[in-house]
C-alpha cells in the first residue's frame, strides 16, 4: 500500500451510480478474514460476476470494461454510505485506486479512505458531470489529481479546487498515520483522564 | 448564548485541537465486536502496544454467530476463526468479553443498553455504524472503522472534526398502529439517505418524549440511514427510570452525583442549530420501504413512485433499484406477497419488540407462503420473552424464535434470504445483497412485520386496529 500521495496522473474508471453503499463495495460475506489484505479481489463483487462466479464477469459493469482503467475511481453522489467497514476502504485501496472522486461521500466512509491513504476528493455536481462526459467520450482522458495543491485538472485545462483539513494533507502527503500522533500527545491524554468529571 | 446538547457533552471530552485540524476527542465507552476488531488488535500488535484502558472496552460476539445450537462449534471455519480471535485478543488484553454462551451475549447496540453501560453524557464508540443507537440516552455515539478502533484501543481517543447540527422535531400524537419504526422510515422517505450526512442529529418534539427508552433507541439506530455522524435525544425522567437499578448503573452517591449533572443535558433554548426540521406526528402512516436504500419509503397504502415523480438524475439508480426489487413504477405494495419475515436486528429485537409481535400473533398461526425468522437481540430478551411465555405464542403461532446475533440483518452467517424472495424485516438496511445475494428486502416495523407473517403479504395494520389488544411503543 502506497502511505504517500501527492499527485496522482492517471485515467479513471466511471461508476456512475448514486447512494453506492459500502455493502455493494464489498459484501458482507466477505468480511470473515482477520488481515487487512486481499479485499480488492471482491471489490464489487455481486456488480462484477454473475451468481457470485468469477469466471462470468457481467458484461457493461465498468470494472469488467477493459477501456476503463487508471487509479482514479469516479463515483456518483453520496458515495460508501451504510455499514462502516474499513473493508470498503481497504478493497478500493487494494484493487488499485489512490482517488476516489464523487460530489458527495458519506462520513464514515471519508475517514475509513483518509485512514488509508485514499484520496477522496470532493467536486461540484456540475463539474463531476464533466468528469463523466470527458471520460465516456474518452475513456483515456488523464484527470491530475494534486493534494499540494488541492486541484484536480481535465486535459482540457479545466480545474476546481477541493478542500481537504491541513492535518490530514500532512498526514498523507508525509505517509504519517494518526496513531503515530495520538501515541505523541500521551501527556495531554493522560492528565485529561485526571480531569474527568466521571469515570465512566 | 446557549449550547445544543452535543456542544455540551462534545466539550467535555476534547482534549486538545489541532490548529485548523481535528479535535482529539477522549471516549469513554469503546464496544467491539469480532468483526471490525481483528485487523485492529493486530495493528497494536505490530506497534508492540497494549490496550491502554481494557476495563473502558466491552466485546461481545454478534456479526457472524449462527442463531441455532449456538452450544455448539461453529461451523463455518471463517466465522469460527474470527470468533477465536476477539476470545484471544480480549483475553490478551483484558478486555471484558460477552461471547457465546455467556448470559450477557448479544448484538452490541442492544446489550450496552440494557446492562445499564450505556449512560447519558458519555463518548461512546464502536467499529459499527449503528452504534448512534446509544444516542437515545443523551451521548455522542458513533460509529468508527477498524483504523480508528486501533486508534481508540492504543490512546482512548479519537480525532475528529465537529460536525454540523440538526434538529429533528416530531411534534404531537402518534396515530393508532404508528411506532417508532415509523417514525424514523418516515423521515428517512423526507430527507432521502444522505439527508443529514455531516450533521449530529437531535431527535426532539413532544413526540419523541412520550416515547419508550427501546422506541427511542430505534430513531437514533437508524440515524446512520439518513447519513448522519450520530443521533441523540435529551435525557429525562425515563431515561433515568430505564437506568436504574441495571447491572452497571451507578448506586448511591455516585447515582447521584451522575444524575445531578444528567439533568443538565439538554439543547438551551436560545441553542442554535444548522438545520432544524419539524415534522407533525399525525402525517406519519405505517410505512415501508419498496426500493433498495431505507430513504426509498411510502405509507403502506402508497405507492412506488411512477417515473413523472423521479428527478430526470435520479432515474437511472431509481430503474436499477425497482428492477432489482422486481417492482414497477407506480405499483402498490399493500397486497404483495412476502416470502420471509425477519423480526431482529439492533433496530427492533428487544424485548418491546418481541411483545409487539406477539400481541398481534397471539392466537392465530403464520400464512403457509412464508417463514418467519424472531432472532431475539440477546440472551437477556430471550430469557425474558421465555419468562413471559411469548415463545410459546411464537411457536403456536408457526414462528422459529432463533438464538441471539445479527443474524438475516446483515447475512454474515447461515441466516441468509435466498435469491430472488422477498423479506419483511424490521432491520435497517435494504440494500442490495443485505440479507443474502439478491435477497429483496421490505423494511418496516415489528406490527407490519407481524401482520405479513400472519397473511403472508404487505398489509394495513390500522385496519386490525380495533379488534387487538396492541401492544406499541
Ligand atoms: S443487527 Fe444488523 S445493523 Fe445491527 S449491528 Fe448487527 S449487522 Fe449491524
Amino acid at each position: 500500500m502506497s502511505k504517500q500521495l501527492n499527485i496522482v496522473r492517471s485515467p479513471a474508471v466511471p461508476l456512475n451510480m448514486e447512494n453506492v453503499d459500502t455493502d455493494q463495495i464489498i459484501p458482507a460475506r466477505f468480511l470473515k478474514a482477520t488481515s487487512r489484505e486481499g479485499f480488492g479481489k471482491n471489490l464489487f463483487r455481486d456488480w462484477r460476476y454473475e451468481n457470485d462466479d468469477d469466471t462470468k464477469p457481467r458484461k457493461g459493469f465498468p470494472l469488467n470494461n477493459p477501456v476503463y482503467k487508471g487509479k482514479i475511481l469516479v463515483a456518483a453522489k453520496n458515495f460508501g454510505c451504510g455499514s462502516s467497514r474499513e473493508h470498503a476502504a481497504w478493497a478500493i485501496k487494494d484493487y488499485g485506486f489512490d482517488v476516489v472522486i464523487s460530489s458527495f461521500f458519506a462520513d464514515i466512509f471519508k475517514n475509513n479512505a483518509l485512514n488509508n491513504f485514499l484520496l477522496p476528493v470532493t467536486v461540484s455536481e456540475g463539474f463531476l458531470q464533466k468528469l463523466f462526459a470527458a471520460i465516456e467520450k474518452d475513456p483515456a482522458t488523464e484527470l491530475e489529481v494534486n493534494l499540494q495543491e488541492q486541484t484536480i485538472k481535465l486535459p482540457d485545462g479545466s480545474w476546481q479546487a477541493f478542500e481537504i483539513n491541513n492535518y490530514k494533507k500532512t498526514c498523507l502527503l508525509n505517509g504519517y498515520d494518526d496513531i503515530d500522533y495520538l501515541l505523541s500527545i500521551k501527556d495531554d491524554i493522560n492528565s485529561y483522564e485526571t480531569k474527568r468529571a466521571f469515570q465512566f | 448564548m446557549g449550547k445544543t446538547l452535543f456542544e455540551k457533552i462534545w466539550e467535555k471530552h476534547v482534549v486538545k485541537t489541532i490548529d485548523g485540524g481535528p479535535s482529539i476527542l477522549y471516549i469513554d465507552k469503546h464496544f467491539i465486536h469480532e468483526v471490525t476488531s481483528p485487523q485492529a488488535f493486530n495493528g497494536l500488535n505490530k506497534r508492540g502496544i497494549k490496550v491502554l484502558r481494557p476495563h473502558q472496552v466491552v466485546a461481545t460476539a454478534d456479526h457472524n454467530v449462527p442463531t441455532l445450537n449456538q452450544h455448539l462449534p461453529i461451523k463455518e471455519e471463517l466465522s469460527r476463526l474470527q470468533v477465536e480471535a476477539l476470545k484471544n485478543n480480549c483475553a490478551e488484553h483484558g478486555i471484558e468479553l460477552y461471547g457465546l454462551g455467556h448470559p450477557y451475549q448479544g448484538i452490541v447496540h442492544v446489550i450496552g443498553p440494557e446492562l445499564g453501560i450505556t449512560q447519558p453524557g458519555m463518548t461512546i464508540v464502536c467499529g459499527d455504524s449503528h452504534t448512534s443507537t446509544h444516542g437515545a440516552f443523551g451521548n455522542i455515539a458513533f460509529g468508527i472503522g477498524t483504523s480508528e478502533v486501533e486508534m481508540v484501543l492504543a490512546t482512548q481517543c479519537l480525532m475528529q472534526t465537529k460536525p454540523k447540527l440538526m434538529r429533528i422535531n416530531i411534534e404531537g400524537k402518534l396515530n393508532k398502529g404508528v411506532v417508532s419504526k415509523d417514525i424514523v422510515l418516515y423521515i428517512l422517505s423526507r430527507i432521502t439517505a444522505s439527508g443529514a450526512t455531516g450533521y449530529a442529529v437531535e431527535f426532539a418534539g413532544s413526540a419523541i418524549r412520550s416515547l419508550t427508552m427501546e422506541a427511542r433507541m430505534t430513531i437514533c439506530n437508524m440515524s446512520i440511514e439518513m447519513g448522519a455522524r450520530c443521533g441523540m435525544i435529551a435525557p429525562d425522567e425515563t431515561t433515568f427510570i430505564y437506568i436504574k437499578g441495571r447491572k452497571f448503573a451507578p448506586t448511591g452517591e455516585e447515582w447521584d452525583k451522575r444524575l445531578a449533572y444528567w439533568k443538565t443535558l439538554y439543547s438551551d433554548n436560545d441553542a442554535a442549530f444548522d438545520k432544524e426540521i419539524t415534522i407533525r406526528a399525525e402525517d406519519i402512516e405505517p410505512m415501508i420501504t419498496y426500493g433498495t436504500n431505507p430513504g426509498m419509503g411510502v405509507g403502506v397504502t402508497g405507492h412506488v413512485p411512477s417515473l413523472s415523480e423521479i428527478d430526470e438524475k435520479e432515474k437511472p439508480s431509481f430503474e436499477k433499484s425497482l428492477a432489482y426489487m422486481g417492482l414497477q413504477p407506480g405499483a402498490n405494495i399493500k397486497g404483495r406477497k412476502v416470502d420471509y419475515v425477519f423480526i431482529g436486528s439492533c433496530t427492533n429485537s428487544r424485548i418491546e419488540d418481541l411483545r409487539m409481535v406477539a400481541s398481534f400473533v397471539k392466537g392465530k398461526h403464520k400464512a403457509s407462503n412464508v417463514e418467519v425468522w424472531v432472532v431475539p437481540g440477546s440472551k437477556q430478551v430471550e430469557k425474558q420473552a421465555i419468562e413471559e411465555g411469548i415463545d410459546k405464542v411464537f411457536s403456536e403461532a408457526g414462528f422459529i424464535l432463533r438464538q441471539p446475533g445479527c443474524s438475516a440483518c446483515l447475512g454474515m452467517n447461515e441466516d441468509k434470504i435466498p435469491a430472488g424472495k422477498y423479506c419483511i424485516s424490521t432491520s435497517n438496511r435494504n440494500f442490495e445483497g443485505r440479507q443474502g445475494p439478491n435477497a429483496r428486502t421490505f423494511l418496516a416495523s415489528p406490527l407490519t412485520a407481524a401482520l405479513a407473517a400472519i397473511t403472508g403479504e404487505v398489509g394495513d395494520i390500522r385496519e386490525y386496529y380495533k379488534e387487538t389488544e396492541l401492544v406499541t411503543n
